[in-house]
């Protein structure tokens, strides 16, 4: 079959849609421990009043039966009365306890869910970018929001099953004090019960996490096409797609079908056993009565009783879908949590002085993929002020280089090591590092929200006035005066308003804010036109002075002007110098800058 | 309402289904409401046995063991048929509507896509159509169920006590006025509580997509800031709307306890006075009072899931009821062999998104079949958009735009479109294959084709080197190629599409020289015989076009042939001038180290 895009990499390999999850999983609860504590004074408040409210729900067919047996038939109407006086009250102390408990309750809920997502959040943001470049966003957001907010269902689902097992304990009590033998009597069905039951459960169980499964498969598919619309429209396959959608939406609606109908199967079950019990009640009840053994009242209240008996059985049939979801959700949320954050400062990490900025490199290899090393055996020397450049084909290491230097990714130990200012990086904390370092990415990538917002992104005191300066220096501001509302302008998902070049501009604008000493520019001025692109030259003679620079580009105008140019292949070293240097060598440098100038001769 | 309609008249499309669903459902209240008569009779058998009334064997008390295991079993059976038939409708609702929504959403002009976020798109998709979901379940089949329980059962007690009854049903309507007054505030805060949590998914998805700038920042305890505080509106909202559900719930609990309440003590009263108001009646009475527990304490769901799925459909029909700004012709013209010649007419075309603000002004231009056009400009010159105009990605404000003299609106939207390759700019890959990605939108191209279309691309040698060939997966978006590489992936695609017009959008700006070179040599036969727009920053790769115009602020400030426009010393040969510079310096420079 084919699953068509987008789905195929959910349906293979990925070992997190495997968590399937009981209705009940231990280690989940006992992993929800620690985000539990903070609020267990208001668990105990809903507890306590949970075992109140429950006390009333259980007392409420003992009166009935005991007004029955010893005021009703015994006409004794004053001490009726009284015991509707005493109804009425326990129907107020019910209201009272039963808000209590579930706001309670719902309270500690929420604050566990705001933790988890908070933990979550922070957890996922101190994973490298390999993580990244291997999880697709989707799933991603199907785990923090999709499998949190099941765990949101959950909380409400708890405060009901929680109420409902304590009523099945206190109903179980008062049937065995109001009359051990027809108590015991009654309750023979039970072990029926249990024995359907498991064996329910070993069938539904399958059925369950086939409906998770197929739901992520779905899940990813919107999320990838949606995204990429325009291409999507570009090259007409809407109709194929919805095709492939549809399919997936199909087997999820089977699966779904079908669980839902294991899940209707118990109810027969419960009603005919509910039946049984009762009717046993009735038969035994009535022998006994004749006996003397038993008063009609009581035989009332235990009629009463069995039927609520089974009502925990029955809503959890109802809800044993949504339990395990919520349970799987737990555990793929635990299994995200499991994983070593790859980019965990040292535990003596310190932070990082003002940096100066000489850099170097030291041995450094390093591999995306076990064996594949992109780069090997780098040894790099910067002094503080320099501007280096790094040339080389595509593929052949460059990004890896700053990629490594900005801690995108964790070095490997025994691989290396990066020294900035002398200080090893790896006992510094990466925050505090990183912050003094700016980058122009490949990708500028912006996010939904003002220019200005953009502009500052991560550097809160840099003034307005510094934005419109950055924003000079690289020619935006022409562009950005012009906006509808100038800096305030509102840009969309990954700026889409605004042109790519543009884009651009800004995400220079950005790295320069913060006056940073330590600028990296990975390939800034590839979708510039060339006009702006020598205002960004001119502008960068000055930007760069004071700074230590690393710049990518294959335009090989745009660096000729460093103090040191480093060609790569092959993710290695393989001639370093200034430019006059390297032309005079006539190695792949020379070739690569006379081919980049051969297009323009022959203008 | 009008939303829970909608909803309903979904659900109606499955109306046999649905039929089905309350005749069991009927079947299920019957056998369910005539049980307490029968434990009522077995109390009064058993009553009788207690006046020592030997009249009463114990067959007739087993015949009634067996009516009662009898009305089990029919009720148990309809039930698992109505709650199997709730559940199936309900996934067949939401499997329509995500099918509608998507569909809905991926033929959604440009603009459309410019206005609503994939994050909130997602939220909608997810949430929204469970929220409608979870009340076609709870709501539609079930709030039936229940409210044909209460009327049968008020009905009940009525006719066998008048008084009693009544005041036993007394507290129904105090139900119903608190209930319906309930469901207001509770959509309305559940409205919030949809938009905080997709607001909250906007961050999610900006944060997770856009890793490498947040890594580059180390900014991640800025992004927590950021998301912690949406994360604290999003559990207040949640907090106040729950409380609003538990304190209906337990009030309406509270309201049914009262009830029972006073029919013991009014029934009492009753039995005591000896009325032939036995008290085997009385207890009937509270059995049928009894099944009215579990439909008062599911109203607070009901309830529940009806505000949730009001605010849901709101949402999910404000995306559904939007047209698209761009519209299919009713009456589309076939060009013959489904094949454009490739002739494009611009007829003083503008574009803007609002007035102040013109993308493009005035377009004149004619690009005759076969010939390369060239569009140069600073960024946000309207370069992009011409190109997307062309494709009827968006509509002109003004003016049309015409392909072999008919206008484009003309041509049904794949005609059109299946006729233009397009290498855009932002290049997005899809989670597949390299080949499926090359072959996207084209399933039927063969295995050498796709290899061609590598090769003239100059991916066909990285792409051999991997070990997975052709059948290597990429990451997301693409993740796993570099920037030039992913550009040549989107050269690839549109090469094999094969286009009477091909629009090239700064399509090599990644690339290295060397491969650009390469690159270029080899579309220059693809270019032959189609019409081809070049947008590009940089002369090389336009300076050979028949024709070459020059965008600034969305209008076209020059044209001509490389020739002419370097004669014109106008913006272009200012631009030529800069980008020979470095040429200039670098010959002066080694002169200079020759001299040394």
């Amino acid at each position: 079959m084919n699953l068509g895009l987008g789905g195929v990499s959910a349906a293979r390999g990925h070992s997190d849609e495997e968590f399937f999850g009981s209705a009940y999983d231990q280690r989940v609860i006992l992993r929800l421990t620690p985000f539990i504590r903070p609020h267990i004074r208001m668990l105990t408040v809903s507890i306590v009043s949970m075992l109140i409210y429950t006390v009333t729900l259980v007392v409420v067919p003992w009166i009935i039966g005991h007004g029955i047996d010893q005021y009703i038939i015994n006409k004794n109407q004053q001490a009726l009365t009284m015991l509707s006086v005493v109804f009425v009250v326990v129907a107020v102390i019910n209201w009272i306890t039963n808000y209590i408990q579930q706001y309670a309750m719902q309270r500690v809920g929420q604050g566990v869910l705001f933790g988890l997502r908070k933990k979550l959040f922070g957890h996922v943001q101190k994973q490298s970018l390999s993580y990244f470049d291997n999880t697709e966003v989707g799933r991603l957001m199907s785990r923090v929001q999709g499998d949190v907010g099941q765990l949101q269902e959950f909380s409400a689902l708890v405060v009901m099953s929680l109420g409902e097992l304590l009523s099945l304990i206190g109903i179980v009590i008062a049937l065995l004090l109001m009359n051990l033998k027809l108590g015991l009597i009654t309750m023979v069905v039970i072990p029926i019960l249990m024995v359907i039951m498991i064996s329910w459960q070993k069938f539904a169980k399958k059925t369950f996490v086939e409906v998770r499964r197929r739901i992520a498969i779905v899940n990813a598919s919107f999320n990838e096409n949606i995204s990429g619309v325009r291409v999507v429209q570009s090259f007409n396959r809407q109709e194929r797609n919805m095709e492939i959608f549809n399919e997936k939406n199909l087997s999820h609606r089977w699966s779904n079908i079908v669980a839902g109908r294991y899940a209707a199967m118990l109810l027969p079950a419960v009603d005919i056993l509910t039946a049984v019990s009762i009717v046993l009640a009735i038969y035994f009840g009535a022998s006994m009565v004749e006996a003397g053994e038993l008063g009609i009242g009581v035989l009332v209240a235990f009629i009463m009783y069995i039927q609520r008996f089974f009502d925990p059985i029955r809503n959890l049939t109802m809800q044993y879908t949504q339990l395990q979801r919520s349970m799987a959700s737990g555990a793929r949320i635990f299994d995200l949590l499991d994983r070593t954050p790859t980019l965990e400062d040292n535990k003596n990490a310190i932070n990082m002085p003002v940096v100066k900025g000489d850099v170097e490199f030291k041995n450094i290899s390093f591999s995306y993929v076990d064996g594949e090393d992109v780069l090997k055996d780098i040894n790099l020397q910067i002094s503080a002020g320099e501007t280096v450049a790094l040339v080389g084909r595509t593929g052949a290491g460059k990004t890896s280089i700053v990629s490594v230097l900005a801690r995108f990714y964790g070095i490997q130990p025994g691989r290396g090591n990066i020294y900035i200012d002398g200080i090893d990086t790896t006992s510094v904390n990466r925050e505090s590092l990183v912050h003094q370092i700016s980058m122009v990415l490949q990708d500028p990538y912006l996010f939904s929200g003002t220019v200005f917002e953009n502009i500052r992104y991560n550097h809160p005191n840099v003034t307005d006035e510094e934005i419109v300066n950055a924003a000079k220096a690289v020619g935006a501001d022409g562009f950005i005066t012009k906006l509808s509302h100038g800096y305030d302008t509102y840009l969309t998902e990954r700026g889409n308003n605004i042109s790519l070049g543009q884009r651009q501009l800004i995400s220079f604008a950005r790295a320069i804010a913060p006056n940073p000493k330590i600028l990296i520019l990975d390939e800034a001025t590839a979708s510039i036109d060339s006009q702006t692109e020598v205002l960004i030259q001119k502008a960068l003679k000055t930007l760069l002075k004071g700074r230590t620079a690393i710049v990518i580009a294959h335009r090989l105008s745009t660096i000729r002007g460093a103090d040191k140019i480093v060609v790569l292949e092959q993710g290695r070293i393989i001639e370093s110098g200034t430019h006059i240097q390297l032309i005079q060598q006539k190695g792949l440098y020379s070739d690569l800058y006379d081919m980049n100038y051969s297009s323009i001769e022959s203008v | 309402m009008k939303e829970i309609l909608r909803i309903i008249l979904i659900a109606f499309r499955h109306k046999y289904k649905l039929a089905i669903a309350y005749i069991t459902t009927f079947i299920a209240v019957a056998a369910y409401v005539v049980l307490p008569r029968y434990f009522g009779e077995a109390i009064d058998e058993i009553a009788k046995l207690l006046e020592g009334n030997q009249s009463v064997s114990s067959q007739s008390i087993i015949n009634i063991a067996f009516v009662i295991l009898g009305l089990s079993v029919i009720r148990g059976v309809m039930s698992f048929f109505q709650t199997h038939l709730a559940e199936s409708i309900s996934q067949y609702v939401s499997y329509d509507l995500r099918n509608e929504f998507y569909d809905h959403v991926q033929n959604q002009s440009f603009a459309f896509h410019d206005q609503y976020h994939t994050g909130n798109l997602m939220s909608r998709a997810i949430t929204d159509v469970e929220n409608i979901r979870m009340f076609i379940n709870m709501g539609l089949v079930r709030a039936p169920y229940f409210i044909s329980l209460f009327i049968i059962v008020a009905y009940i007690l009525i006719a066998s006590n008048l008084i009693l009854g009544l005041v036993a049903v007394a507290f129904m309507p105090v139900v119903a006025i608190y209930t319906s007054k309930i469901r207001l505030r509770m959509r309305a805060l559940w409205l919030i509580a949809q938009e905080k949590m997709s607001e909250l998914s906007i961050i999610l998805q900006e944060n997770f997509a856009g890793q490498r700038v947040v890594k580059a920042f180390a900014s991640e305890s800025y992004e927590e800031s950021k998301f912690q505080s949406k994360n604290q509106e999003v559990a207040d909202i949640y907090i106040k709307a729950e409380q609003l559900r538990i304190s209906s719930v337990s009030f309406m609990l509270f309201t049914f306890m009262i009830s029972m309440a006073i029919v013991l003590f009014f029934g009492g009263q009753l039995v005591i006075a000896g009325n032939d108001f036995t008290a085997g009646d009385l207890a009937e009475f509270i059995f049928y009072l009894q099944i009215l527990a579990m439909p008062i304490r599911m109203a607070g769901w009901i309830v529940n899931s009806y505000a949730r799925a009001a605010s849901a459909g709101e949402r999910m029909f404000e995306i559904l009821d939007i047209q698209s700004e761009v519209k299919e012709t009713k009456t589309p013209v076939i060009p013959e062999g489904n094949r454009f010649k490739g002739d494009i007419k611009f007829k003083n075309v503008s574009f803007y998104f609002d007035k102040n603000n013109n993308v493009l002004e005035s377009i004149n231009l004619h690009v005759e079949a076969g010939s390369v056009i060239a569009i140069l400009g600073p960024p946000g010159s309207g370069k992009t958009m011409l190109a997307n105009l062309l494709s009827r990605f968006y509509d002109p404000t003004d003016g049309e735009i015409q392909i072999d003299d008919v206008n484009i609106k003309d041509y049904s939207l794949k005609m059109l479109r299946q006729n233009i390759g397009m290498v855009q700019q932002d290049v997005f890959l899809f989670t597949t294959t390299l080949k499926e990605n090359i072959a996207y939108g084209f399933e039927e191209a063969t295995s050498n084709e796709i290899k061609n279309a590598a090769m003239i691309s100059q991916m066909d040698g990285f792409i051999e080197s991997l070990e997975g060939g052709y059948d290597t997966f990429v990451g997301e978006r693409g993740s796993t190629l570099s920037g030039g590489q992913r550009q040549r992936m989107s050269i690839a695609r549109a090469v094999l599409m094969d286009p009477p017009i091909l629009v090239l959008d700064d399509s090599t700006s990644s690339v290295d020289a060397n491969t650009e070179d390469k690159i270029k040599t080899q579309m220059n036969a693809v270019m032959q015989n189609r019409t081809t727009f070049v947008i590009a920053n940089r002369l090389s790769t336009i300076h050979n076009a028949d024709h070459i115009i020059v965008l600034d602020n969305g209008s076209i400030i020059e044209q001509g042939t490389h020739k002419e426009l370097l004669n014109l010393k106008g913006a272009y040969r200012q631009i030529y001038d800069l980008q020979l510079r470095p040429q200039d310096q670098s010959a002066e420079n080694e002169t200079r180290v020759k001299s040394s």
